[in-house]
Parts: structure tokens; sequence; C-alpha cells
């Protein structure tokens, strides 16, 4: 592991508490995260799909856009429909460039009565994102980024239980419905979301109340500390993009397979960056696509493999791979050439200069546990 | 009689006769975190010194783990294969990885005894 000035790096206001709990801390976006606890990664992430698990994830940028019409506003850089989010609602969403490659996944959520919207973006690409919204919006609306909040995420099959013991009107909350609820006696935004594939919600908190808010959490029974590796692995196995690996500045929404993200308004109106290129891939298909890919065997492949096809011509990359502990196998994602896109194909992944046997699968890997609209 | 000597990149090598087992210690296994993948030399394979034998997969990052002395490969811990998180339970007993036949015992001298290991981790 790379040898990083810790005086460099940025805290959370939980650093104290991931000490105390016996947190392994590494440099991460810029912060001195917990990558796990004693407890251990494996057992991190089982106890998450089984219970309920709580993440920091305060070193993500909060921020609130207002102005006349943020909504229409966000609309400049970003294909998702905001302008048609309904009050207490959230919403997933790529930012894009002028030239229509991904330059930061987010989300984007009205609150009920609240003029403002307000956005939860990637901690690596925060002060950039920011920084590119303000500039690309100027005039028509103003970011104010929220460095004094902190964001937990409770996620699992028992968050709901848990947190209605602190704050009894969340449980009416479903997946990606958002408010402001008291939690155990601190203003905070709530949504019913996560990057788990679990039930779950993610909580914005003032930075002083983080660390009673999560001890107040951690201390019901079904509640533990939970590391990025786990958070990893848990997103993987869901299916879910990281920013940085699974999409970057060369990657657009279609190859990415985030076409879901963009509105049917948008795409009728074309009036988001790069549109006529995103639409004309739309239609006419790209030479790659995002997918999922499961080893035949048991060794994993890290994100940088190569996939190749049965003649052994290099056909794409993973992007994310790893152990999947729910699944007890290895689980990747990443590029390949679209013929080789469908389910089930056969493909090779070179794992340390050997060929190794694995299909195309399709991307859940485990089942999300989303507590949506009944 | 058995001797177990160490080597700065965390593994340890128990010699009996002309053969020594290999294994990562509990240090370094801890390092690590769950072990989720071994890949172990086949018999009969030569090594040299330093030379890649095996590679040690944990939740987060592939590892590769080095011969520590030369020699030729006798046998390997099949049961890795079925239950990688031996690695994490006994590292130093049922976690090992290979065994070789010794090429030359003069390269043993290089190798730490367990105090000088306890200290070198120490220091880390």
């Amino acid at each position: 592991m790379a040898d990083t000035s810790n005086e460099s790096l940025r805290r959370t206001p939980l650093y104290a508490l991931h000490l105390e709990l016996g947190g392994k801390m590494v440099p991460f976006a810029g912060y001195e995260m917990p990558v796990q606890y004693p407890a251990g990664v494996l057992k991190e992430h089982l106890h998450t799909r089984a219970k309920a698990g709580l993440f920091d994830v305060s070193h993500m940028g909060q921020a609130f856009l207002s102005g006349d019409d943020p909504a229409r506003a966000l609309e400049r850089v970003t294909p998702a429909d905001v302008a048609g989010l309904k009050e207490g609602m959230q919403r997933y969403a790529l930012l894009l460039n002028d030239n229509g490659t991904i330059k930061d996944d987010f989300m984007v959520a009205r609150l009920a009565g609240e003029a403002a919207l307000y956005l939860v973006v990637n901690a690596a690409c925060k002060e950039g994102d920011f920084d590119y919204i303000a500039g690309k919006l100027k005039g028509l609306a103003t970011l104010a980024p929220q460095p004094d909040r902190a964001l937990l995420a409770l996620q699992g099959p028992a968050a709901e239980a848990v947190l209605a013991r602190h704050a009894p009107d969340t449980a009416k909350l479903t997946f990606m419905k958002v408010g402001r609820f008291t939690v155990a006696g601190a203003p905070a935004i709530v949504s019913r979301s996560g990057y788990t594939g679990e039930d779950g919600f993610e909580i914005s908190i003032e930075a002083k109340d983080a660390d009673r808010v999560a001890r107040a959490l951690l201390g019901e029974p079904e509640v533990l500390p939970i590391g990025l590796g786990a958070r990893d692995s848990l997103r993987l196995e869901a299916g879910l993009c990281l920013y940085g690996h699974d999409m970057d500045e060369t990657t657009d929404p279609i190859t990415a397979n985030l076409a879901w993200s963009i509105g049917k308004r948008r795409k009728m109106d074309k009036d988001f960056p790069a549109a006529e290129m995103i639409m004309g891939k739309l239609l006419e298909g790209t030479s790659q696509r995002r997918v999922g890919i499961r080893p035949d065997g048991k060794a994993p492949a890290r994100d940088g493999t190569e996939i190749a096809d049965k003649t052994g011509r290099v056909i794409g990359k993973i992007t994310s791979g790893g152990f999947g502990p729910s699944l007890n196998a290895p689980v990747a994602m990443g590029y390949v050439d679209t013929p080789f896109a469908g389910d089930g194909n056969e493909v090779m992944l070179m794992v340390r200069g050997k060929a190794m046997p694995a299909h195309t699968a399709p991307m859940p890997f485990v089942p999300h546990g989303y507590k949506r609209n009944s | 009689m058995s001797e177990t000597r160490f080597t700065d990149q965390h593994e340890w090598v128990r010699i009996e006769g002309d053969e020594a087992t290999i294994g990562i210690t509990k240090y370094a296994a801890e390092q690590l975190g769950d072990v989720v993948f071994v890949e172990l030399p086949e018999k009969g394979r030569k090594v040299g010194t330093g030379g890649e034998a095996a590679v040690v997969e944990s939740v987060k990052a592939a590892s590769e783990v080095y011969a520590p002395i030369a020699g030729e490969i006798t046998g390997s811990n099949d049961a890795l294969a079925a239950d990688p998180a031996k690695v994490n339970a006994d590292p130093e007993g049922d976690g090992w990885f290979f065994k070789l036949k010794i090429a030359d015992k003069g390269e043993l001298g290089k190798l730490m005894s367990e105090a000088q290991y306890a200290e070198f981790v120490k220091g880390l």
C-alpha cells in the first residue's frame, strides 16, 4: 500500500469513533477512512445482508442548489429528468461533460416544500463537481456545498426497524423517497436509498450531531459498523457502478449501460450535453457495453483484467472484480465488445497469464432488497 | 526435530531434514484479512529463491507468495482450495501452503529466527 502522508488527509466527524471501534484506517478520496473493523470484510458484508450495517459516508459531497428553477438549471449538466422529480423523491443522475462522457454520478432530491434541490456526489470528485456545476449554472442557480454535514448509511433488512426506534416516521418512506426527520434528537435529511442493494437509509445530519447519532444506531443489537471493504463488495454484488472504475470521463451513458437514468422527456427534447451523440448511440448501439461477469472457477479477477474470447482475442476489460461473500464466489463487471454483451456468453479472463473461463451474467448478482411502493 | 525460520516477506519456513513446509505468518494473515482464494504450485515445479510460488487473495486484494528458498515443490495444501479460510484460522498450522525439497541448506542461514521475526514485526 502506498505511503501517504496522513497529515494531508482529512477526517470525518466520526474519526474518533472509528478508532474507538478498532477501524483499520486507510487513505481514501483524500480522507482517512475505515476499510474494515475487527469483524473483517467478510463478516461485515454478510452481517449487512442479514441484519444491518452502519457506514460513515461523510466524505461524500453534499450541497444545496437554489435559484429560480434549480431543476431546469441542473438539467444543463445531466440527462436525468430533474424537473419532473416529485416532492419527497430522490433520483440517480449522471453528471455529463460537454462531450457526453460521464463526469460523475450523483443523487438529486427534492424535499417537500423546499425550493432548493439537495445533491450528493462522490467523495473523490466533489471539489471538481461543485466547481463544474457552479460554473455551468452561473447566473441560473447557486450551489451551496455543505462541508459541515455528515452522512451515515444504515443498510440491511433490519434497517427499517432500527431507524424507527430513533425516528418512527422514517418507516413510512419507500425506496427513493426522502424527507426531513428528527433522528435521535438531531435534525436530519433521510432518504430510503443506499449503495448495497439492500433496503436501507442514508441519513444526512450536522457534523456536530454525527457522533451521537452514530452511537445511538450502533447501540442497537442488529447493527455493526461496516468499512469501505464491505461497502465495495456489497455494491459489486448489487451490480452498482463505482465511479472511476466502472465509468469515467472516457465512458458515455449508453456504453456504461446507464441509459435508464436518462429521462423520457429528456430523450425527446434532446436538451442535455452531447444529446445527439448519446441518442445516436442509444438507437444505433455502441461498440462495447458494461456487463456482469461470473468466473467459472474460484479465482477472483480484479480491476484491469483483460477479457478474451475463446480464441484468445481481447474483447474487453474488467473494471471491478473481487469475491462476492454472499455468493461465496468471485464476481466482476466490465466492458466487452457488444456481440458478447448478452447473458451467458463464454469468455476468458486473463488472470496472471492464464485464461480462466467465465460467463457474462445478469446483474444484480444478488437480488435487491429495496422496499418499493406496493 | 523441526525448526521454523521466517522471512521479511512474512513467510514461515518449517525445516524437517531436506524438506521445508512454507506458509504465511499470523501477522501476514491478519494484514490480508479474510482469505478467499489460494493458488498453489504443482508438485515437481522448481522454484528459485524469491520466485513466485503461490498467490493468496483476500476480499481486498491479491498478493504473491515468493519462495523464500530455492527447491523443488514436493506437495501443496489441497485443503485450501475448498476452505481458504484455514489460512486465517490457523496460518502457521493447517493453513500451510506448500512443501519443497531444499536445494541449498546454506540459504537457511539468511532467514530470521522466531525471535528476530517477532522483533521485525514489532518495528513495523
